[in-house]
């Protein structure tokens, strides 16, 4: 890679997101905008080693983006004077750059979680429009076709134009809600990139690290939400230990069992320094009490053990809050651990087969408790599910031991 | 709708299946595999085929025929078996072909069916 196009690469990781949004905010047509921003950055590539780095890079973007839109605007009406458009686009790019254009992101990934658009897209967006993630990463991430993936995005896009929802803040009464919708789509970026492990992603950056920055993003633009710093508190803590959930030689390594020594200590303090803020706020929430299940966890560098108690009363609130089939099975994980297997396996056992026929981690659970009560034939039969609805050959292997060693 | 799922695999894994060593470690993620698509109540039909080398590829061109030892496609990898399952979308075929416990060189292709000729395509 050369300077230049390190150079333009570095520009489009911080500046990406803030232009476009500031160019759909103003030319209210998203897929224009994109198209427009891929032209300035490939003009970039072009131009910059001919005439050096302009000292404005974002501002020369901006404006030869905005150039381009307004060609398009204009396309049907008279030649423009080129010059004067340049001049006119100029200035107001300057302004824009000058004031750090911090607003029309958060509008932007409001936009992106709109509820008149399908909840499967609001990740997807987001990663595009604020992290100018292309198609094909996005499709790979969640298992979609990319040139569906590319499609559905199109479709979007055209919606949102179609519709004219509106580029803006939503009101304080559906603050909430509509940051719900922002938070989920965060947070689903962040599971998307879980299984990246190191050496596994050879494109850089992983989509866990993008997640972690929308994360910081949000919690920078609304610094008194506190399921915001909630939820950036949840990403530290479980990508504190990206290092430590496989050993040397690739193999699955149960949180329990984890070497503190491998998790990272500057991100459990920046963790437990936002879920120490979010609490101040009085406002429990689903992201801060994932959190807290986490602080819990890292608490075992400290203390050399779990608190398996605290674990699962935070669970219990969880599933009151959120009575999703994740949540019940790791609440069932809990109590196994605080209060025996056979209060465990009374919580799964309400679980429905159509809720957890393709749940893996259900069955990885329920061979455990058979394990735990001594029925070797159950947890023969029940490892064997859950190896069978596995993606990762390590925790397949993992599972295959736990069957062995009956 | 219904789908292939191409199970494409590498020489190691064609032997991996029958070698006394490795075969154990192959079928331990195979068998499982192929029984929770049993038990989704998904699979319509599937089979593993015999690896590449007993393939016969037979061409028949303007009356004159062409019988050759081996499979036709020239690749490394070869399609050692197949699972046809009958899922909402392609989303969801998807999520299946994920799961498929392949080596590190293996491949799985998804492939719609084409609907019988005259019938209505779903």
């Amino acid at each position: 890679m050369t300077e230049t196009e390190q150079l333009v690469e570095r520009v489009a990781r911080q500046s990406y997101g803030r232009l476009l949004a500031y160019l759909t905010s103003r030319f209210h047509d998203w897929a224009a905008s994109e198209d427009a921003l891929a032209v300035a950055f490939s003009s970039a590539l072009e131009a910059w080693p001919r005439t050096g780095v302009p000292d404005e890079p974002e501002a020369w973007l901006l404006v030869v983006a905005r150039r381009r839109l307004m060609d398009e605007e204009k396309r049907t009406r008279v030649q423009s004077d080129a010059e004067a458009v340049i001049r006119e686009a100029m200035s107001g790019a300057e302004r824009a750059v000058k004031c750090g254009i911090p607003a029309e992101r958060l509008e932007m990934l409001f936009l992106c979680a709109h509820p008149a658009i399908n909840p499967t897209l609001h990740t997807p967006l987001m990663l595009q429009a604020v992290l100018g993630l292309n198609a094909e990463r996005i499709a790979s991430a969640f298992l979609v076709r990319p040139s569906t993936m590319g499609q559905r995005l199109s479709r979007a896009k055209a919606k949102i134009r179609n519709a004219k929802l509106r580029f803006e803040l939503p009101d304080q009464s559906q603050l909430p809600e509509r940051l719900g919708a922002v938070l989920e789509a965060i947070y689903a970026a962040y599971g998307a990139g879980w299984d990246d492990l190191p050496g596994f992603d050879k494109r850089g950056r992983g989509l866990a690290d993008e997640a972690i920055y929308l994360g910081r993003l949000i919690t920078d633009l609304l610094p008194d939400e506190p399921e915001a710093h909630g939820l950036l508190a949840l990403m530290l803590f479980c990508e504190s230990r990206r290092l430590a959930r496989r050993s040397a030689d690739g193999e699955y390594i149960p949180l329990g069992v984890q070497s503190i020594v491998l998790w990272s200590k500057e991100m459990i303090v920046d963790a437990e320094r936002h879920l120490w803020f979010a609490s101040t706020a009085n406002s429990i929430g689903r992201f801060q009490l994932e959190a807290a299940i986490q602080s819990v966890h890292a608490c075992r560098a400290v203390t050399g053990f779990t608190d398996w108690d605290a674990i699962a009363l935070l669970y219990q609130a969880l599933v009151q809050l959120a009575p999703t089939v994740g949540c019940r099975v790791s609440h069932a994980a809990a109590v196994a651990e605080a209060r025996g297997a056979q209060a465990g396996w009374q919580l799964i056992a309400s679980l429905s087969l159509a809720e957890v026929r393709t749940y893996q981690p259900y069955w990885a659970l329920a061979g455990h408790l058979h394990r735990l009560l001594g029925r070797k034939q159950e947890a023969v039969n029940v490892f064997q599910a859950a190896i069978g609805l596995c993606e990762d050959g390590s925790v397949r292997r993992f599972l295959a031991r736990q069957g062995l060693t009956l | 709708m219904q789908y292939t799922l191409m199970f494409y695999m590498s020489p190691d894994e064609f032997e991996a299946r029958t070698h006394p060593d490795k075969q154990r470690a192959f079928w331990a993620g195979f068998l499982p595999y192929m029984k929770a698509i049993r038990e989704a109540g998904i699979l319509v039909s599937g089979a593993g085929l015999q690896p590449p080398e007993s393939a016969t590829t037979v061409r028949v061109t303007d009356g004159r025929r062409l019988v050759q030892d081996g499979p036709y496609a020239d690749t490394k990898e070869q399609l050692g078996g197949f699972a046809i399952i009958d899922v909402p979308d392609l989303d969801a075929a998807l999520d299946w072909a994920a799961r498929y416990p392949a080596g590190p060189l293996g491949v799985v292709e998804v492939r719609p069916i084409l609907a019988p000729a005259g019938s209505p395509v779903s």
